[in-house]
């Protein structure tokens, strides 16, 4: 019997050590991550036809005057890096909000065609009602919230979530992408760096009043979804699993849901619907951080160092410029079949 | 007392029905076919379309007739391949959410295209088709393998593993050629397809091709219907089944790759046409290719004027329209699969 305490006993050790260990190893990604998403931020800022030193850049950012670099960090490239940052972090937690909760990869907001819903509001608001700043913002949310409403009942029938979904929102996400072209090509002129940020996502022509809606969303939703971040992960065990354990299943899906759309939205209607960003940062996250733990936090900093080192590839590594959702479509667009094979394989999860 | 098993009574209906339907469906093509020519961004009087059909390009409204001619052939045979090779791909892979554009097997014969236009400066529309029917063998290859990894391709795993390789293509088509000021122009044409670019020449190179690849279809027929019955009882009547497999899959995809090397990827209409005609003539496919390929046709032209007169006075791709038609379709197709399936 004693020795069977102390088997026990010995157990609960290795539980404890195992826990304490992924802990660390999670703290130490995200503050890695931290890290590499401050240093982008600033290479960003230095980075260009012309380069400026950090001391300069800092200078800049807190407000102080410096010959040439104030207009070209402060007015050109910090609006940039900004909506890089955020909408890339907007992605990466509303994405990995929609996998955690329907327990598959696939059910990204852009594979479904969420981004898509607002993604196609902005397009009618500004081409045929001629909106700008934060109406258009409203309106892609609009787009959004209905679009997952409509997903949501045309996929409920015989069980939520899994293979069905994924399916229904691929074929509303086909029908979107439709109307976004064809509103493109009402407008007056055919303009490529408009179609481009409207069907990839793009960084180009950043401005404050499109980063501003942006930032005061995040600034409420993100500590909201991170204090549920908890609950979400404890979904992933089932709904009666999580109701036993005390998760207020249908109000806290509902929350996620809605806080997790609006973040998309007015992502999208900043920057476009930047390609396979949401979709691909959860998993990558995931492989980071290892199990256990919220992974929504880690989500978040990948989406925006995706974006980021995306947008200075496409700006700097080529002799043409390329808009940022072409660089992360072609990361993304393999890692989407790498992912298929291995669901395939083990019908496993993120 | 026995009754007739739902198979068995769907796939016979009486010589009577199917040639009213027939009749029907060529007097729809012949009207669309003059609405096609009559009606577009340009108002044309009734003396310019006869003069136009004559060859006469002297006005501005008879040149437009003129050029509606081959537009209207190109969305004729286009939408003719497309529903047969929908059809094929329906019979060979026994789901009921096949389709050349969710297979992916359209968007990988964008993509190539779209590499040789690029990389290699393929121009002549020989180089096109040859290098699209490669594209889009590959792509049926690659799905099918992704699909059936993990214990059998069931209609659910193919269909998502076709719709996220031909998002994953598309991407990659914008990818190559967004920085090309030159191809550029043609950039919305391989994402989403159209006929508008349509010259007897470019016709001529690809009708031959269209040609086999649906006899090859209409040969297999009759192996199809076997196909259906599952492959132990196939092959217990005698089918070889790998074989009949193989080159139905060619045929079909001989189709969707010239249809996509001329007229870029058109979706969805593979996945409705041959839905609608099973319910008109029954699952024969002897009938049911034929039939399909009536079908598609209409159904190309169709979207084809709606394109051009909904969206005065620019005019919206086939694609689009096909998309938008279609997509509801395929929803509706899914939802009602057996939650076995999943």
């Amino acid at each position: 019997m004693s020795a069977g305490i102390l088997g026990a006993r010995s157990e609960v050790r290795t539980i404890v050590a195992g826990r304490r260990k992924r802990m660390r190893r999670r703290g130490l990604v995200i503050a890695i991550l931290v890290i590499a998403v401050v240093a982008v931020f600033l290479a960003t800022l230095m980075i260009g036809q012309t380069f400026y030193g950090p001391g300069d850049v800092i200078r800049v950012i807190f407000g102080q005057t410096v010959p040439g670099a104030s207009f070209t960090v402060g007015d050109l490239r910090l609006p940039r890096a900004s909506l890089g940052l955020l909408s890339g972090f907007a992605f990466g937690i509303a994405g990995v909000t929609f996998q955690t909760m329907l327990r598959n990869p696939l059910a990204s907001p852009d594979v479904i065609g969420i981004s898509s819903g607002a993604s196609a509001a902005a397009v009618f608001g500004i081409i045929v009602l001629s909106l700008d700043g934060a109406a258009v913002s409203l309106l892609a949310l609009c787009g959004a919230l209905v679009t997952a409403a409509v997903i949501y009942l045309l996929s409920n029938r015989g069980g939520f979530g899994g293979t069905r979904l994924i399916l229904i929102g691929i074929g509303v996400a086909a029908m979107l992408e439709s109307v976004i072209s064809y509103v493109l090509s009402r407008a007056a002129a055919w303009d490529l760096q408009t179609a481009m940020r409207w069907l990839t996502g793009s960084l180009n022509g950043a401005e404050w009043s499109s980063v501003l809606p942006l930032a005061v969303a995040s600034l409420v939703l993100v500590p909201l979804l991170l204090s549920q971040g908890r609950s979400l992960s404890t979904l992933r065990l089932g709904d009666d699993s999580a109701a036993a354990l005390g998760v207020r299943v249908s109000r806290i899906r509902l929350l996620a849901i809605i806080a997790a759309v609006a973040l998309l939205a007015i992502a999208t209607s900043a920057a476009g619907p930047i390609a396979f960003v949401a979709f691909m940062s959860g998993p990558i996250a995931a492989r980071l951080v290892g199990p256990g733990g919220s992974p929504l936090l880690p989500a978040g900093l990948v989406g925006s160092l995706l974006v980021m080192l995306s947008d200075l590839v496409g700006q700097f590594a080529f002799d043409g410029r390329y808009p940022v959702g072409v660089i992360t479509g072609v990361l993304g667009a393999p890692y989407l079949v790498l992912l298929l094979t291995r669901m395939n394989r083990t019908g496993g999860s993120l | 007392m026995r009754t007739t098993p739902p198979s068995v009574a769907g796939l016979r209906r009486s010589a009577a029905v199917r040639l009213i339907w027939i009749v029907v469906l060529v007097v729809a093509i012949v009207v669309l076919c003059a609405a096609s020519v009559a009606f577009g961004v340009r108002a044309v009087s009734m003396n310019d379309i006869l003069a136009g059909l004559g060859g006469d390009t002297s006005t501005v409204a008879r040149s437009a007739v003129v050029a509606r001619v081959p537009r209207t052939v190109l969305a004729l045979l286009v939408g003719a391949a497309l529903a047969m090779s929908g059809t094929t791909m329906q019979a060979v892979t026994r789901n009921p959410l096949a389709d050349p554009g969710i297979l992916g097997v359209s968007s990988g014969a964008a993509l190539a295209v779209v590499i040789g236009i690029a990389f290699f400066g393929m121009s002549s529309p020989y180089a096109f088709l040859v290098v699209a029917i490669a594209g889009a063998a590959v792509a049926a290859v690659f799905v099918y393998l992704i699909g059936s990894i993990g214990g059998g391709a069931s209609p659910l795993k193919l269909a998502l593993a076709g719709a996220a390789i031909s998002a994953a293509f598309a991407s990659l088509v914008s990818a190559v050629l967004l920085p090309r000021v030159d191809v550029v122009e043609s950039f919305r044409f391989w994402q989403i397809g159209g006929v508008g670019g349509a010259t007897w020449d470019r016709i001529a190179v690809i009708a031959p091709v269209l040609v086999v690849g649906a006899v090859v279809c209409l040969v297999m027929a009759g192996g199809m219907n076997s196909l259906a019955l599952g492959d132990e009882l196939a092959t217990g009547l005698g089918v070889n089944v790998l074989r009949s497999r193989l080159t139905s899959s060619a045929g079909a995809v001989i189709l969707c790759g010239a249809a996509t090397a001329i007229a870029g990827p058109i979706g969805f209409v593979g996945l409705v046409v041959p839905h609608v005609c099973r319910l008109l003539v029954g699952t024969d496919h002897r009938w049911l290719l034929p039939f399909s390929a009536l079908g598609g046709a209409a159904l190309l032209v169709m979207a084809d004027v709606v394109g051009r007169l909904v969206a005065r006075p620019s005019e919206i791709d086939v694609g689009i329209v096909t998309a938008i038609i279609g997509a509801p379709f395929f929803i509706w197709i899914v939802r009602r699969q057996k939650v076995r399936e999943l």
